[in-house]
């Protein structure tokens, strides 16, 4: 099957019903996609399939065929931090960091949608990413300081 | 011989003094790219799959088991009993009453009893569905009420609290009990250790882990290894929360157990519905008060009983029940005090080491019944705390007299100020309500803790003008890498980017003791500073490399009586007043957090980002405690044993979280910072409590406060 994967083609030889997480984190490498819980819940497998946010544990691999998956591996801008990045280290977004790939990505959704987003729109983009560390306050600071 | 003095390296420019600033975290762009590797991240080539057979009874023994011969052929994979351990089988921790792999008896249902491992997880799924266990089931015991056998017990007096009120007029007795909850740490990166055998029978443990000496103790026990041959090293940790102090030693001794009958790398990761399971929680508890007051407020006694559960096994149980009773009159000046503890065993899965560790629990009751007697006697309950709260002079329950950096009433204060003026009344079915709390912690070890331990540090000044620090404390998250660079920088005189750790790995660092109970800053972090000060001074005459060493020593004037439980129960106490701000939905009764504001008292902010962080996570996840999350027992187990179940707040559950450092500076901190990782636990629950009563006229005696407690309150009134 094919898709592309951070902007890359992609062609692999995999059953079409694994988890598209396994597939990443054991055939491609990319661990930066996180299992937290396996059913959904947590958000810390979140990757982009062609923009949206998707828990990729959800994700048969054979769902993606010819689709654009986005990994945080992908979020940096050709190896430089992007301003989303580098405010979450500025603001103390990341504590344990195990959260922080799957938060990238719906905050980089949203600010890709939304110029402006209220706190409250933040909440909402980021309600399906779970973090234990940080009550939450310092990613939403994170988010907040890209929007100008 | 006597070599000429050596120059010293030319010095680095005047740095920036790093302490006290918001610096980038050490590992942060790892963590924002993906490249941070947590222990499931890490590829072991030729690595199998481990997993664990439990008990599906609370009680019992064990009357056989069988690998059906027939069904499925057994040399596809390895497994372990207890017969296979070649030391003892016992986790290593304060009794040795938990084995790492039950040989008959059974004591909770998620007790483990069997250890298999295979090339791949369909493999391993299909042979664990093969294999018989056969009971004798005997009947449990779920019950405090039930349960006979006491794990620790805890007596503390101050004066007498009979003879004290005896033959005094006007005295009002306020009676009330209260009960805490489990609760689940919830780190997002489940448990998980990946085992290698060594050359010369060594095995290299790498782990989602607190405390590496922990492992390393109980890797050596049960595997019978020497120092050498027990090799632990942290990966990066996503989040513990005490769920990786005790925990992991046993997931590395098993995936050890694994890797050394398979004689190739083990792999053993928790899913979160393993971990939820079968892993250790908050220990429930009931505690009652009977305070002793006089018409006027002044505190006269204060009688305070506390059940804790510590489940099957006693784990960390006496020093969490130790801490929970220090902290129990809260932070208040009482002439007399009785304090009786004690934890008993059921047969629920054992419960451990918690942010926090008793003291939510025991200062969640003491909290409230300020607001009991407040209401008793018509006052003002902040005005009550005035009358009471700890001041520098006085003592606290185990007769410590407070020397310095006691800020009560300077929390308080700073908290009042911050908050805006009460809401106007809500619409229905909305009502709004406003609750205040004060707690203290104490930072470091209880008692003699400390002095036993001697946590030691090393610090390398290397040739090429950098510095290295050696320590077993890990970074879970709280910033101990950055902080300790920044805390050596300054103390060198140097640079923050001369400064670097070694990893966290048993073979390269020594023991600085575990990185919990709010000491890792405090106690750990003021080795570094003083190791960094004495190469300062050496480098004056010496050249690098050379290293230094630094070990705990415990300051003359700290006493404690482990015997008579008198004495300094801490170095220093941080302090905190958190003000919550509810919403209550009268038809519904859901809670909602909507503004929390918290000063504390964290001696100096070494890092105020961190130092910030670090707190909003705590108060969030006293919120969720005070507020959804609750577990379920049924036959002995967890009901919500998976996260779509157990809820934890979320980004639109999530008040609006305001956090205001303050800093009265320990003398003995380093650069005068106290420990706070525990802290911000303590104060928001009985906050949240106060401010539902001031919502609706009732008040709830127990966390969390569901809907459907919050109603059935509302409608007995």
């Amino acid at each position: 099957m094919r898709f592309t994967l951070n902007g890359a083609a992609v062609s692999l030889d995999v059953v079409g019903t694994r988890r598209l997480l396994d597939v990443l984190r054991e055939d491609l490498r990319l661990t930066g996609t996180k299992e937290g819980c396996g059913e959904g819940e947590c958000g810390a497998c979140s990757v982009l399939i062609d923009g949206e946010v998707v828990d990729s544990c959800l994700v048969a691999v054979g769902q993606v065929e010819g689709r654009e998956i986005t990994t945080v591996e992908g979020v940096a801008d050709g190896g430089r931090l992007t301003a989303l990045q580098q405010a979450f280290i500025e603001h103390g977004a990341a504590q344990c960091g195990i959260c922080t790939p799957g938060m990238l990505l719906a905050a980089r959704v949203l600010l890709e949608r939304t110029t402006r987003p209220s706190a409250d729109e933040v909440r909402d983009a980021l309600a399906g990413n779970l973090c234990r560390c940080t009550g939450y306050t310092k990613i939403i600071e994170a988010v907040l300081s890209c929007t100008t | 011989m006597c070599p000429p003095p050596a120059p010293a390296p030319a010095p680095a420019p005047a740095p920036v003094t790093a302490v006290g600033r918001s610096v980038p975290r050490r590992e942060g762009a790892d963590k924002v790219t993906g490249r941070a590797r947590y222990t499931d991240d890490i590829a072991v080539p030729g690595a199998w799959y481990g997993k664990t057979v439990r008990s599906t009874i609370p009680r019992g023994t064990i009357r056989s088991i069988t690998l059906d011969p027939a069904a499925f052929d057994w040399s596809r994979v390895v497994v372990v009993t207890a017969d296979d351990i070649p030391g003892e089988n016992v986790i290593q921790l304060i009794r040795d009453d938990q084995p790492a792999l039950a040989h008959r008896e059974i004591r909770h249902r998620e007790e483990p009893i069997l250890l298999l491992a295979a090339a791949d997880r369909a493999t391993l799924e299909e042979a664990a569905s093969h294999i018989r266990i056969e009971y004798d089931v005997a009947p449990p015991v779920f019950d405090l009420d039930d349960a006979s056998e006491v794990f620790s017990s805890v007596e503390i007096r101050k004066g007498d609290v009979v003879e004290g009120v005896k033959d005094l007029e006007d005295v009002d007795v306020v009676e009330r009990t209260f009960r805490v909850g489990l609760q689940e740490q919830l780190y997002i990166e489940p448990q998980g250790a990946i085992a290698m055998p060594e050359a010369n029978g060594a095995i290299r443990i790498i782990g989602s882990l607190q405390c590496p000496y922990y492992v390393h103790r109980a890797l050596k026990r049960v595997l019978k290894l020497t120092d050498q041959q027990a090799i632990v090293v942290q990966a990066e940790t996503g989040g513990g929360f005490g769920g990786k102090e005790e925990y992991p030693s046993i997931v590395a001794v098993h995936a050890a157990l694994l890797a050394r009958k398979a004689g190739r790398p083990v792999r053993l990761i928790y899913d979160r519905h393993e971990d939820l399971a079968a892993t250790t929680k908050r220990h429930p508890g009931v505690i009652t008060h009977r305070t002793a007051v006089k018409k006027d407020g002044t505190l006269l006694a204060q009688d305070i009983e506390i059940v804790l559960d510590g489940g099957a096994y006693c784990t960390l149980t006496p020093v969490v029940l130790s801490r929970a009773a220090i902290h129990a009159t809260g932070p208040y000046s009482c002439p007399n005090v009785r304090i009786r503890a004690r934890a008993m065993a059921t047969n629920t899965p054992p419960n451990g080491a918690f942010r926090g560790f008793g003291a939510p629990q025991s200062l969640f009751a003491a909290e409230l019944m300020v607001e009991h007697v407040a209401e008793r006697l018509g006052m003002s309950s902040v005005d009550l705390r005035r009358k009471w709260m700890l001041r520098l002079g006085d003592t606290t329950a185990t007769g410590q007299k407070l020397t310095e950096s006691v800020s009560a009433e300077l929390v308080l204060d700073t908290a009042l100020r911050a908050v805006a003026p009460n809401r106007p009344t809500a619409q229905p079915p909305i009502r709004h309500g406003r609750g205040l709390s004060i707690v203290f912690h104490g930072s470091g070890f209880t008692g003699s803790g400390e002095k036993k331990l001697q946590g030691s540090i090393g610090f390398e000044a290397l040739g090429d003008g950098t510095f290295r620090i050696l320590t077993a404390s890990t970074e879970i998250g709280q910033g101990t890498k950055t902080i300790f660079c920044q805390l050596a920088a300054d103390a060198l005189g140097m640079s923050l980017e001369r400064v670097s750790l070694a990893p966290q790995d048993t073979s390269l660092v020594p023991d600085s003791g575990p990185t919990v109970a709010s000491r890792t800053a405090m106690i750990v972090g003021r080795l570094v500073q003083e190791a960094a000060e004495e190469i300062r001074e050496r480098l004056k005459r010496e050249r690098p490399p050379f290293k230094v060493e630094k070990s705990y020593i415990q300051p003359d004037s700290i006493h404690w009586d482990e015997a008579t439980y008198r004495g300094d129960a801490y170095p220093v106490y941080a302090w905190a007043c958190t003000i919550a701000d509810v919403d209550v939905d009268m038809t519904t009764g859901e809670v909602r957090v909507t503004d929390l504001v918290t000063a504390v008292d964290c001696g100096k902010a070494l890092h105020p980002v961190m130092a910030e962080g670090q707190i909003e996570g705590g108060c969030l996840q006293a919120v969720g405690w005070a507020t959804i999350e609750e577990i379920k027992m049924k036959d002995g187990g967890y009901q919500n044993d998976r996260l779509a179940t157990y809820l934890i707040p979320t980004a639109l559950d999530a008040p609006r979280i305001r956090t205001i450092l303050v800093e009265n500076p320990y003398s003995r901190g380093p650069f005068g910072a106290k420990g706070i990782g525990e802290l911000p636990m303590d104060g928001p629950a009985p906050a949240i409590i106060a401010a539902i009563h001031d919502a609706t006229g009732v008040w709830l005696d127990e966390v969390p406060a569901t809907p459907e407690r919050v109603l059935a309150a509302c409608a007995s009134r």
